[in-house]
């Protein structure tokens, strides 16, 4: 705090608007409840009590999109699947995060090649925040990637639009 | 009990008996009369296969079917050939515990096709909607033939040995 200390009354602090606002963000990812294939059984040992997402502020997995900020693509997507993800991810609300959990969800995974059904990643779809590859990827995997996605929360810029670097 | 017995009691419907060179012994059952055999082995006391476990379709393409497909030339309709495409059936007894495999290969009309056994088991219809949606066999008198796996728009039968894939699906890109 250095110039600030002991300025003020108690119980006051200061921080930039964009460290409180995407503080705020990142502490409370509520994640949507949607599992497409087998990742999905990873995720759901995530929410439960060996790994806890909860610690992350991330355990509340919403059962209708419109309450969810963070959209785990757990599994497989098919093209009779395609349509639907795309309405889901416009159902959330801003601000809105898409993982993509798994070898399937990030590239086609075993199926690019002879999967005639299987979309080749979910980021033809919707745009992908982080890429989470494995197949399943470990619950700590996943853990990781929501770290990721918390850093990747920290770095935003809420009231101006970040420098062209 | 013996495949010879089966055969023996399903009389000329049976074609041909294949015990040599397969793990799995099958009977080779003529296509017009399956629903009739597949009725007797359910009502038959001495036979009693009542328990229909799957119905599976499969794709034995001649040569020159398989060299363009690998151009990514697909077979016209109008080329597939009779007996390109069998059906499978396993049936299982609950009351003997006797197993039996019958096969039939299919005549060829517009489409690779056969009479649905869905009245004598219900249990038929959904593996026969899957043996239209991934090979398009048709199935006569069978009371709702709409796909079951692939959407209801998709173009071809994806488990054909000369089906090319899609390069795009409702814009999304299968490249």
């Amino acid at each position: 705090m250095g110039f600030f200390e002991q300025r003020f009354e108690e119980n006051v602090l200061t921080t930039s608007v964009d460290r409180l606002v995407n503080w705020a963000r990142r502490s409370s990812v509520w994640p949507m409840t949607f599992g497409l294939a087998c990742c999905a059984i990873e995720m759901m040992a995530v929410g439960c009590s060996h790994h806890d997402l909860d610690r992350f502020g991330a355990g509340a997995f919403r059962a209708t999109p419109r309450q969810a900020d963070l959209m785990i693509v757990a599994g497989t997507v098919t093209f009779k699947m395609a349509e639907q993800i795309r309405r889901l991810y416009e159902q959330m609300p801003n601000p809105k995060y898409v993982i993509a959990m798994g070898a399937c969800a990030t590239g086609g995974g075993p199926y690019y090649k002879f999967g005639y059904h299987v979309v080749k990643g979910v980021d033809r779809i919707v745009p992908v925040d982080i890429y989470l590859p494995g197949c399943p990827p470990r619950p700590e995997a996943l853990i990781d990637a929501l770290m990721a996605l918390q850093a990747k929360i920290d770095r935003e810029r809420v009231l101006r639009k970040a420098r062209a670097s | 009990m013996e495949l010879e017995t089966i055969a023996e009691r399903l009389g000329d419907a049976v074609l041909e008996i294949v015990t040599e060179g397969t793990k799995d012994p099958f009977l080779v059952v003529e296509a017009s009369r399956i629903r009739e055999v597949m009725a007797l082995c359910r009502d038959d006391s001495s036979l009693a296969f009542d328990l229909l476990v799957s119905i599976t379709g499969a794709d034995y393409p001649p040569r020159e079917v398989k060299k363009k497909a690998k151009k990514g030339e697909p077979a016209p309709e109008s080329e597939v050939v009779p007996g390109r495409f069998e059906l499978v059936y396993h049936l299982l007894s609950t009351k003997t515990g006797g197993r039996l495999v019958l096969k039939v290969r299919l005549p060829h009309e517009d489409a690779p096709s056969c009479d649905s056994i869905s009245e004598v088991h219900p249990a038929a219809e959904w593996h026969e909607r899957e043996a239209f949606d991934l090979l398009g066999i048709r199935f006569f008198g069978h009371p709702d033939l709409r796909r079951i796996l692939c959407c209801e728009d998709w173009v071809g039968h994806p488990l054909r040995k000369d089906y090319v894939f899609p390069k795009e699906f409702h814009g999304i890109s299968a490249e």
